[in-house]
């Protein structure tokens, strides 16, 4: 038993971490998305993939239980998270951690108050213990001392890395991404895909992200669902690297290579 | 020596093995770093190295990360050799990116206190600088009035209909109902003291006088700045986060003259409206309670106040209110496009917006009394 974490993590891969089942995504009687059936897996980087617009970031917030679904349901380890009593809910998204589109840091807080609120808020640790947690998550990313800065302060990848750091506070489960790359020079897009993996590999956790990035798909994902915004639907899932050597689906040969087939 | 979630065994090779047992979780009572250090230094003799065991480690988090980045930073103060192999691959990569970028040097940041003239003289000069903040804004703002009535001042004239909707036909409810119970409130309170004389009829010129010189400006202009210089301070605060005003000043449109010029013009227009509206309500709320209460008959108020008024009192109101809308309007525009670029700061905004608006109010108003007075009007 040299490795205990990691250990459990091998024992429970291959279990359904996230199940979506017959998902409806809709605002009002406008329709998004429909008949969504996949499985996230523990362990799993699985990327959510798309055109613009096919409701990518959308089922990214269906998943961390920000919209419930217009039908069918998200099921984790078993249990269906809108069938949950509210405090249930709440343990549950405790255990997510969320990286937003454009980092969404609270802008009135330094980087190591804006750590520190959910160890605050949730665990009865001594400020000393907080100061010290804070210190490691922002070290973890790569921004030892930057502790006393505002968002404002700091650069667009920078805030992206303490958006992380605020995100694995908790030592989430399941780490979100929306979009992680966008927006960062290709240098900082790698060393982020990097991290993710390590982080994957070392916290064992799963995680989930929302790109168009194709060189991010291929070198991070081993799972996917590919959205089509015309059929309103998903048209394919499984390995984004196998997909490419397989899919027979035009759209997604189009996608996966910048649109020099299909 | 012993501890449930940690044991330091000394070898005959001169190395030290620390072994790992248990839960070392946030939630878990492991051994504190003091402890440790304790045990750790009841050896005479510096160790050669230090080797992990971590087979009886259960589960772990962060708090096991925390206590060996501690122990890395120590063991290098000390200068000790550390073996990470008997860890967990996880901690290991854990403690490889926790330890891979070294800090920026420069980065962290100092509390410095500074003297007390030192801060006396910084808050001076951020008065000088709000001052020459104030009076260039002031001057750009007179400069786009002219390009405006020259015809150079560009901004679309759809945003000034729904300002002056906002700021006009919008605020007429919460005018005219505040405006109503304040003339009835002053009624009452006169009232009860011209009773006592038998002097009830003159309540009408209380009311009529109070409402049409001071009142009525005065509380159209609060309300206002409640309303809209708030939401103009907002609206701006919120553009400058979003990079929105940047976006106009690098394709050569002037933020005054596209955003402040329609929001101040449609303040201006429509703040003195708003009054006569407030001076009209007020006296209605006086009459209210005049013929309900005094046995005022409804002629007799009506013929009293008519005497009461002139039109010059009228015209004073105006006049003030016509003020009071250049200052609601521009406190709210100047402090919009000062805002700094987060949350916080448009709240900020929002709020220097209003207290500079009512505290130049008060300030104008208690000036207008006294020369208005002085001049005998």
């Amino acid at each position: 038993m040299a490795d205990a974490a990691q250990v459990e993590i091998g024992n429970r891969s291959g279990l359904a971490h996230i199940e979506v089942r017959g998902m409806t995504m809709a605002y009002g009687d406008f329709l998004i998305q429909k008949d969504l059936n996949f499985t996230i897996n523990r362990g799993d980087i699985f990327i959510i993939m798309g055109g613009s617009g096919c409701g990518k970031s959308t089922l990214l917030r269906h998943l961390v239980g920000l919209h419930p679904p217009a039908a069918g349901e998200v099921l984790y380890q078993g249990s269906s998270f809108w069938q949950l009593a509210p405090n249930e809910r709440n343990v549950l998204m405790r255990r997510m951690g969320v990286l937003y589109q454009g980092g969404a840091l609270w802008t009135s807080m330094t980087l190591a108050e804006n750590i520190a609120l959910p160890l605050e808020e949730y665990t009865s640790l001594m400020p000393t213990e907080v100061n010290e947690l804070v210190s490691y998550k922002l070290a973890l990313v790569g921004l030892k001392g930057f502790e006393d800065y505002y968002p404002s302060e700091i650069s667009g990848g920078m805030q992206k890395r303490a958006a992380l750091a605020r995100a694995m506070a908790l030592d989430p489960e399941t780490l979100f991404f929306d979009e992680p790359s966008a927006g960062l020079d290709p240098v900082s897009a790698r060393l982020l895909d990097d991290l993710i993996i390590e982080l994957r590999d070392s916290l064992g956790a799963t995680i989930v992200i929302v790109t168009h990035e194709l060189a991010s798909i291929f070198a991070v994902g081993n799972n996917s669902v590919f959205l089509d915004a015309e059929s309103k639907t998903m048209i394919s899932e499984g390995d984004p690297k196998r997909l490419l050597a397989e899919s027979d689906n035009p759209i997604v040969r189009k996608f996966l290579t910048r649109g020099e087939e299909g | 020596m012993q501890s449930k979630s940690l044991t330091i065994s000394y070898l005959t090779d001169n190395s030290v093995e620390i072994s790992l047992s248990g839960d070392w979780c946030l939630t878990c009572e492991v051994v504190t770093w003091q402890s440790f250090q304790a045990q750790f230094e009841q050896y005479p003799e510096s160790p050669e190295k230090i080797d992990f065991v971590s087979s009886d480690l259960e589960n772990w988090d962060s708090k096991l990360l925390l206590f060996l980045v501690k122990l890395d930073a120590y063991a290098q103060s000390r200068h000790i050799p550390v073996n990470w192999d008997g860890l967990p691959d996880g901690a290991k990569g854990l403690l490889r990116l926790a330890t891979e970028v070294p800090e920026r040097s420069g980065a962290r940041r100092r509390t410095r206190t500074r003297s007390l003239v030192y801060r006396l003289g910084t808050w001076a000069m951020g008065g000088v600088e709000e001052l020459t903040g104030l009076a260039t804004f002031l001057g750009e703002w007179l400069l786009s009035i002219g390009r405006f009535f020259t015809g150079r001042a560009s901004f679309r004239w759809v945003d000034f209909n729904r300002f002056l909707q906002a700021a006009g036909a919008g605020a007429l409810p919460i005018v005219g109902v505040i405006s109503l119970l304040v003339g009835a409130v002053l009624a009452f309170v006169g009232a009860v003291q011209l009773q006592m004389f038998g002097a009830q009829i003159y309540v009408a010129d209380l009311v009529g006088l109070g409402v049409v010189r001071e009142m009525g400006a005065m509380m159209t202009a609060i309300i206002m700045a409640g309303r809209t210089g708030s939401a103009y301070a907002a609206q701006l605060g919120t553009m400058q986060v979003n990079e929105e005003i940047d976006a106009l000043r690098t394709m050569g449109i002037s933020p005054m003259d596209f955003l402040v010029l329609p929001r101040t013009l449609a303040l201006i227009l429509m703040l003195p409206l708003l009054c006569l509206w407030s001076d009209a309500l007020g006296i209605l709320g006086g009459l209210l309670v005049g013929v309900s209460i005094l046995d005022i008959t409804l002629l007799e108020y009506l013929q009293q106040t008519k005497e009461a008024i002139t039109l010059t009192d009228i015209a004073t109101g105006l006049i003030k209110s016509l003020i009071f809308a250049v200052v609601v309007s521009l406190s709210g525009c100047l402090r919009g496009l000062q805002s700094g670029r987060n949350s916080a700061a448009v709240g900020n905004a929002t709020t220097s917006a209003m207290v500079t608006a009512i505290l130049l109010i008060v300030i104008w108003d208690a000036l207008t009394t006294i020369i208005f007075n002085r001049l005998g009007i």
